[in-house]
């Protein structure tokens, strides 16, 4: 068991042995966590956990969709929430509405870091080294996965009934619901 | 005080005496400081900065390569830089040794001209770091280095200023001047004037504060560093500052020009080009566009952004400024090159700057005074009506101001400008100004958008197009006394490198879909051009060899805010993409693809 007497709290007491025991759990408290095993992988994020490579070692272990990431990519109120935060993040200032900029393109098949939405929620919250910078802990995490949702529609990847009308004024790029699906395909990540 | 009109009534009754005058007078305008280095290079027939010269002609002295036998040109070697990115850099040449500089990340090569196939002398690898890219607004170009002194200065996309021994490739010293977690660059070459080399920063789209500094070429060390917005000590206004209108005088304007704080996140950077007056000991430079884009947000006239300052190079005060678009609505920096000339005046002559600037005008000013001489439109524009000559000021058109949440349409030009960084030559043979240039208009939307340091901050939406009628490209031949275009060559693709004169009266130039050609300077007639085979936006130079032969070089590689569609892979269904200019060039991804080569060209023996 360990304690968290410290040892500067506990040396008033005028009972030697007392003292000794403080300082001996002191010692041992120190080491406390040294032999622990954490079977269970602890309670990293699930996104985290999501994979960017698409080969892996072994027999391929597909990451299964989560829950939350179909919950908000499935639901137009979030998509457009997702659509005013892309804006008011500043994500239009490099990926423009979708076609790119400083950054790629976010309505092609081409997807350096993957283009599921747990992989879109990962490389806006982690960032990724060639300029994407990481928003953990400056966008709320309910927020990044509404973006994440919203970049899902411009390569026609979320569902139908959840995609955008005609855009106001410039219109820039077609209503998100007559962009065409295509399948993610992830590139090689260096470039 | 000398009149203005005085002089252009002279030179129009007197052309060819004008234009001779003009010839005799530059060697003045362009001859460097007391027997330094640029003056031995002009006799060694070397290029050792972009510019060719601080009086910034881009005009070789050689002779060798003349429009009677510019046919016969071929090529003497090629270098490919390992870097598919576009290339901006002009290739500089010292004693027998060729210095390129590559787009991040950052490869400096001395290639060794003494030897055949000019083998790779040393290299040089600054590592900037890969974030880096994400703060560069338009591709991750560099302009190029210097050579002063034995040393090799040059800038690194992650802000930092580099000084290499030119014999070793060894790094002598290395000064951070810019943050990229503020989405500070740097992408210019930097200007070696006396022991000072100059340097500024980029990242207007980022909501930088735009600055010049100078750093001592022996260490290092910064000398001083002047910002273009905030309070006047900053800015280096004090008791020598004489704007010549009296807009530009009061005290701390770089302040009271701005809502509360926006200048500190204001723009007015200096990514463009300086020139020098030995004789007058000034530098010249340009202000970038202020931020954001959306000009609803910055109400006022943002000093000192989209202008132009006359600096003491000893000190960076500030002699005088002039503004080209106070208030900027379309990203009209002001950062481009400024050439030195002499023009005839009564009883002598008089210095000025031919400057063909972003807003579409080609302006003359005085560069003791910073007083508008003149200011002619060289592209369409209905932006601006004209250019008031008792303000020195734009007088913008109403029915082109941006309203938030509507679209403006056909705004011209669009906000490359008429003209944007890649510069213009001239030639004191035929008295004219090569500018190569576009024509492009575009739609306009302003939009509100928050600073978060780091991320850009535009506020705009932009999808631009041809101007109507013209061509996108265009390299024009200007006759600064006689203010009016002597020729012109339309080029279908925007122009986006910079243009090359000799003495043999050949003018050279590349374009988008990568050839490079060589033009009669006296009529624009096309003489050779040669494919390199990736798009041309890069800096020509001449140089005389080791084995006494005349070279022309220039990097080939498409990219750029130009070229972007095609190294950004950017998607052409959205029309905003790029900032706007894919649209402009949607036919480019079908007409060359990316590269990063040097090509070299002479005679035959």
């Amino acid at each position: 068991m360990c304690s968290h007497c410290r040892a500067d709290n506990c040396l008033a007491s005028q009972d030697w042995r007392g003292v000794a025991i403080v300082l001996l759990l002191a010692v041992l408290s120190a080491g406390c966590d040294r032999e622990k095993r954490d079977y269970r992988g602890g309670n990293a994020p699930p996104a985290a956990a999501v994979r960017v490579g698409e080969s892996q070692p072994g027999v391929p272990q597909p990451t299964p969709p989560g829950p939350r990431g179909r919950y908000f990519e499935g639901n137009a109120w979030h998509v457009n929430q997702g659509e005013a935060l892309y804006k008011e993040f500043n994500c239009s200032g490099c990926h423009a509405h979708g076609g790119g900029a400083i950054g790629p393109a976010l309505m092609d098949a081409e997807w350096r870091y993957g283009g599921r939405i747990e992989q879109i929620h990962a490389s806006i919250a982690q960032g990724r080294p060639n300029g994407m910078p990481s928003f953990m802990g400056k966008i709320p995490d309910d927020q990044i996965w509404e973006i994440a949702a919203y970049v899902r529609t411009l390569s026609g990847n979320a569902p139908k009934y959840v995609a955008g009308g005609a855009p106001q004024g410039m219109a820039a790029i077609p209503p998100t619901s007559r962009l065409p699906k295509l399948k993610p395909k992830t590139t090689e990540s260096g470039q | 005080m000398e009149v203005p009109g005085a002089t252009l009534r002279v030179s129009r009754q007197a052309v060819g005496i004008i234009v001779l005058a003009l010839a005799s007078t530059l060697a003045l305008a362009a001859a460097p400081a007391g027997g330094d280095q640029a003056a031995q290079a002009a006799v060694n027939g070397d290029w050792t900065m972009p510019a060719h010269d601080f009086a910034s002609t881009r005009f070789s002295p050689l002779t060798e390569i003349r429009a009677d036998n510019v046919a016969k040109l071929q090529v003497a070697f090629t270098f490919s830089t390992g870097i598919d990115k576009g290339q901006e850099a002009a290739p500089i040449v010292v004693d027998g040794t060729m210095v390129i500089v590559t787009p991040w990340p950052n490869v400096v090569y001395a290639l060794d001209l003494t030897k055949p196939g000019a083998p790779v002398k040393w290299k040089f690898e600054p590592k900037p770091p890969a974030a880096a890219q994400g703060v560069a607004c338009c591709d991750v170009v560099n302009r190029g280095a210097v050579v002063a002194g034995g040393k090799v200065f040059f800038n690194t996309l992650d802000g930092n200023t580099i000084a290499l021994d030119l014999a070793t490739g060894k790094q002598l010293w290395k000064t951070q001047l810019g943050d990229i977690q503020k989405g500070e660059t740097i992408t210019m070459a930097p200007l070696v004037v006396k022991d000072k080399v100059l340097v500024g920063n980029a990242g207007g789209e980022f909501g930088v504060r735009g600055w010049i500094a100078a750093l001592d070429a022996d260490s290092g060390k910064i000398a001083w560093k002047m910002y273009n917005t905030g309070p006047d000590k900053d800015v280096g206004i004090g008791a020598d500052f004489h704007p010549f209108y009296v807009g530009d005088r009061g005290k701390d304007l770089g302040v009271h020009t701005w809502p509360p704080d926006a200048w500190k996140i204001g723009g007015g950077t200096v990514w463009g080009w300086i020139s020098y007056d030995p004789k007058l000991n000034l530098i010249f430079h340009g202000t970038g566009n202020p931020g954001p884009w959306n000009a609803d947000q910055r109400p006022g006239d943002n000093k000192w952004t989209a202008g132009m300052f006359a600096r003491d190079p000893d000190t960076g005060a500030a002699r005088w400024f002039q503004s080209f678009s106070p208030h900027d609505l379309f990203d009209y920096d002001a950062v481009n090159e400024s050439l030195l000339l002499d023009f005839p005046a009564r009883g002598g002559t008089r210095p000025v700057i031919v400057r063909p600037e972003r807003n579409g005008f080609i302006y003359v000013l005085d560069r003791r005074t910073g007083q508008v001489l003149s200011a002619d439109p060289f592209t369409y524009i209905n932006s601006i009506k004209r250019i008031d000559m008792k303000t020195g000021r734009p007088v913008f058109a109403e029915d082109k101001q941006p309203r938030a949440g509507r679209v403006l349409r056909q705004v011209c030009p669009a906000s490359p400008g008429a003209k944007d960084w890649n510069p213009s030559a001239f030639s004191p043979h035929t008295g004219l100004v090569y500018v190569p240039h576009i024509n492009l208009c575009m739609d306009w939307q302003s939009g509100e958008v928050n600073y978060i340091a780091g991320t850009p901050y535009v506020g705009a939406d932009v999808r631009m197009y041809n101007t109507p009628g013209r061509a996108r490209g265009e390299l024009l031949a200007w006759n600064p006394v006689q203010r009016r275009a002597a020729w012109k060559v339309d080029e279908d693709l925007p122009l986006w490198s910079g243009a090359l004169a000799t003495a043999g009266d050949v003018v050279f130039y590349g374009t988008m879909d990568g050839w490079f050609k060589a033009v009669d300077a006296r009529s624009g007639k096309e003489l050779w051009k040669f494919q390199t085979g990736s798009g041309i936006i890069g800096q020509p130079v001449s140089y005389r060899g080791p084995d006494g032969r005349q070279y022309v070089a220039v990097l080939s590689g498409i990219g750029g805010w130009s070229g972007a569609i095609i190294v950004g892979k950017l998607d052409m269904r959205d029309s905003t993409a790029g900032g706007g200019f894919a649209n402009a060039v949607r036919d480019l991804p079908q007409k060359t693809r990316p590269g990063g080569t040097l090509y070299v060209f002479a005679l035959p023996r």
